[in-house]
């Protein structure tokens, strides 16, 4: 096992590194830069920039310096958008936002999705399953772009109950309105996951000896069900728990929640390299790590898998 | 001094404190010129679209940072609520015979947030650092645009910023000194580049001086909170000298990228201005007539027409530019497509600019079937179109819904009177800017805004070394009348007959005017709504108290 966990680690370093190089490449080859703008600077200005920022070195420097500042200091360097702040500055202030409305959009998602998907399950082809899936597919067609702008019309505007944006250090009203709206389509998506999933496990024949042996039927869900059934919920959660606290573009960009995802878009935008480059990075190290995490939890599911 | 004197210096010294005090405690209830009853709440927030890059007064290169920078920060000249020139920091200016000398007067009650006063070294301080290529400004070249002695040679690093023109001849005296002579000079000097920064704060803090709590301004307010992405907290500066006229204690901007989801926000009551979305204008002025506005936005939409090389061999022709030019039915744009209150443009700068009248042209005044008539024989006579050779071009612009709608438009127009096919090219922007600079397009989107209230900021772009002449016009006669407007008496016949150079040759087709179109809250008032270049000071807004 712990043989396992270091050999994963010592692939994910060059994983790391293959995503740095790749990203660098792609977003030199992208035309502009950080520093164009409508009227063309001076190209004396422009040079003077440029020596700041270290941009008139070569290419393979320039990324050597970085990978180097990142792994050696922890420095992912300035901002070229945004003069008086470091990318450090930018993800510190950012990140934790995106982590509370996406740590609790997965807990939402999680709980009423498995929810709805065992209720569905166990009352196979009765009205409680068709509204189980009619609530389901009706989340999934639902995108949170589409979502975000009814929530604050029906309760920022007409009801008046919640503010319709802002984040305010986190207070509670300012966070529900994105978890609902980022939340829905992984609930959906958890709840048909788990109701297939659970429908093949009750047809299983150790559920039926357990029914023989005359076991309660919700002791045979809970005890005997659930846990099969979530091996397939499992691989899915592990990529979307890392999209829901990082990836959350349009809750930003809707809600003005001053989350990661907008540094991100906006940066690539811009041309902020460095910000680029430390997001890029950051969404990759999680990536990495909650597959990992994922591995792990399917051996402690499945008891068959070994590493 | 008698003993009589002493008490009475003391005895008003007191009265002044107690006065003070008494005004301290109870805030304004009239406004003191119109008499209007005020509102206990007197704050006042705005929308946003974006972050700004910097609130550095050397650094801000965006609109929306430069209305942060004026109110945190006070030049030497302000604008009133019409855009004129009044004064700032500095209560007046002269000017030498030669026009290249420039000596102003600074008020001696100007002071710092931390109580310091505001001297002209300052002022010396801050342009050096904003033309010094270690600061690495954007905005280094509006120091060139200013024409400083020395300037470009600083900018070069090849003198050092102490030689730029600007000197302080005593605490209150500051003589700037320019290399050819600028009738606009103390517009110019409006610009936030040219305000003034505390020296000591930013040696004591670096890059980090402008972040909450280190910040020190001496503008009608000072910096309270800053979450990047979200909000901007300015609130009153008590050491303003001018204070006691600065009624609204508190202006917040939200940073909402989504303009429908601010307007929703605005409409349910979170806060007092925002944009209006393209195109709903007219339903927003109809519902709320008392808060949705239109003003004049000096800036300019215009296509080029790539006359360089790289262009394709038709539009080498004048002739088929000129159709191009008249078959645009402009009214139909700016009514039918944007509805905002933009105007037609059928000349470069725009129509509200000071001192300037738009040049009176024969196709400005004629129907907009009569110049259909004529783009049609142009286009025949030049041999493409319906009844000649096939013609298709490409239009490019920066992705955007409202671009898209002007371009289909004129596509649809072109096709109809001229029989000219169009491709329609969308790109992200810092692609688009490339691809535009670099010539490799027929025809591309452009707007271009007024760094000053003045028409040369407009006409300057065409001239043949301008940065942003992405068509590769160029005319030595165009060229000399711009050299010429510099120094001349009244400048408005050369800058008429610039004009009338780009209407023979059309290496651009101006299609219209911008207007900025916006709700407000019917109760702020103050707003310079004549102001066409939208320099807002939070210091002459107020809120009324509503019914």
């Amino acid at each position: 096992m712990l043989n396992y966990v270091l050999r994963r680690v010592a692939i994910a370093i060059p994983t790391i590194l293959l995503l740095v190089v790749i990203s660098f490449v792609l977003m030199y080859s992208a035309p502009g830069g950080p520093f164009n703008s409508e009227r063309p600077l001076p190209a004396q200005v422009m040079a003077n920039i440029e020596a700041r920022y270290g941009l008139d070195q070569p290419y393979w420097k320039q990324m050597f310096d970085y990978v180097w500042n990142v792994v050696v200091h922890f420095d992912f360097g300035p901002s070229f958008q945004y003069r008086d702040r470091t990318v450090n500055d930018v993800i510190a202030q950012g990140f934790p936002v995106t982590l509370t409305y996406g740590f609790w959009s997965f807990v939402v998602a999680l709980v009423v999705g498995v929810s709805l998907g065992v209720a569905a399950a166990v009352r196979h082809n009765s009205w409680l399953d068709y509204l189980a899936v009619g609530i389901s597919i009706g989340a999934q067609v639902l995108p949170n772009f589409v979502m975000a702008p009814i929530l604050v019309l029906v309760f920022t505007l007409w009801l008046g109950w919640l503010p319709g944006g802002g984040w305010q250090g986190g207070q509670v009203e300012y966070i529900i309105l994105p978890v609902i709206a980022l939340s829905t389509s992984y609930m959906a998506s958890i709840a048909r996951i788990t109701r297939s999933s659970m429908l093949e496990v009750l047809n299983a024949g150790f559920i039926r000896t357990a029914r023989a042996k005359g076991l309660p039927t919700s002791r045979i869900i809970w005890k005997h069900a659930l846990k099969p059934t979530m091996l397939p919920v499992l691989s899915y959660l592990g990529p979307a728990f890392v999209g829901m606290i990082t990836g959350s573009v349009i809750i930003d960009v809707f809600f003005s929640t001053g989350g990661i995802g907008q540094f991100f878009v906006n940066s690539a935008f811009n041309r902020d390299y460095s910000v680029i480059m430390g997001i890029t990075i950051l969404v990759g190290v999680l990536t990495v790590t909650f597959n990992l995490v994922v591995d792990l939890l399917y051996a402690w599911i499945d008891p068959k898998i070994r590493y | 001094m008698t003993l009589k004197t002493h008490l009475l210096a003391g005895t008003a010294a007191l009265l002044a404190m107690t006065g003070a005090a008494y005004a301290e405690s109870h805030a304004m209830t009239e406004h003191p010129e119109t008499g209007e009853k005020l509102a206990t709440d007197q704050t006042f927030t705005y929308r946003v679209l974006d972050e700004f890059p910097s609130i550095d007064p050397n650094l801000i290169e965006d609109v929306e940072g430069s209305h942060i920078g004026r109110n945190l920060f006070e030049g030497l000249m302000n604008q009133d609520a019409k855009g004129d020139v009044v004064p700032g920091v500095a209560t007046g200016y002269e000017v030498s015979e030669d026009g290249l000398t420039y000596t102003f007067t600074l008020r001696d009650d100007a002071k710092w947030s931390n109580g310091e006063p505001v001297v002209a070294g300052d002022f010396v301080y801050s342009w050096r650092r904003a033309a010094d290529p270690a600061t690495a400004s954007e905005y280094q070249w509006y120091m060139g645009l200013m024409k400083l002695a020395n300037i470009d040679e600083v900018i070069a690093g090849d003198k050092s910023p102490e030689e730029l023109g600007v000197e302080a001849v005593d605490d209150h005296t500051l003589k700037v000194t320019l290399s050819q002579p600028l009738p606009y000079f103390p517009q110019m000097v409006t610009h936030t580049t040219t305000f003034p920064v505390p020296q000591a704060t930013i040696e004591e803090h670096g890059d980090a001086w402008t972040q909450p709590g280190n910040m020190v301004s001496n503008g009608a307010y000072v910096l309270a909170d800053r979450v990047p992405q979200e909000y901007i907290t300015l609130q009153k500066n008590p050491e303003y000298w001018d204070a006691e006229n600065v009624i609204i204690e508190e202006v917040t901007a939200l940073v909402i990228n989504d303009e429908n989801q601010a307007l929703t926000r605005y409409l349910a009551g979170e806060f007092d201005q925002t944009d209006v979305p393209a195109g709903q204008f007219p339903r927003l002025s109809q519902e709320y007539p008392e808060q949705a506005v239109s003003v004049p936005n000096l800036c300019s939409y215009y296509y080029n027409l790539n006359v360089s090389d790289s262009g394709p061999e038709a539009l080498a022709d004048p002739k088929v530019r000129e159709a191009l030019y008249l078959a645009i039915d402009r009214n139909v744009i700016t009514e039918n497509v944007l509805g905002g209150g933009q105007e037609p443009a059928y000349t470069l700068t725009h129509w509200a600019t000071a001192g300037f009248e738009v040049p009176s042209i024969e196709v400005a005044e004629m129907s907009q079937q009569e110049r259909n008539e004529r783009a049609a024989q142009l286009m025949s006579e030049a041999g493409y179109g319906k009844d000649g050779e096939p013609l298709t071009l490409d239009i490019l612009y920066n992705t955007s819904e409202s671009h898209k709608q002007v371009a289909t438009a004129i596509s649809q127009m072109w096709k109809q009177t001229l029989g000219v096919e169009t491709t329609l090219a969308n790109m992200e922007w810092q692609t688009f800017l490339t691809e535009r600079h670099e010539k490799n397009y027929e025809i591309a989107r452009a707007g271009w805004c007024a760094d000053y209230n003045e028409a040369s900021s407009f006409l300057d772009i065409m001239q043949t070394e301008s940065s942003y002449n992405d068509s590769g016009f160029s005319s030595e006669a165009y060229d000399k009348l711009m050299a010429d407007a510099t120094t001349a008496e009244d400048p408005l016949p050369l800058y008429t007959e610039a004009e009338t150079i780009l209407t023979a040759e059309f290496p651009i087709l101006p299609i219209y005017h911008y207007a900025t179109v916006f709700m407000m809250d019917e109760n702020i008032k103050g707003y310079p709504l004549e102001n066409a270049q939208d320099n807002w000071y939070a210091k002459d807004l107020y809120r009324v108290a509503g019914e």
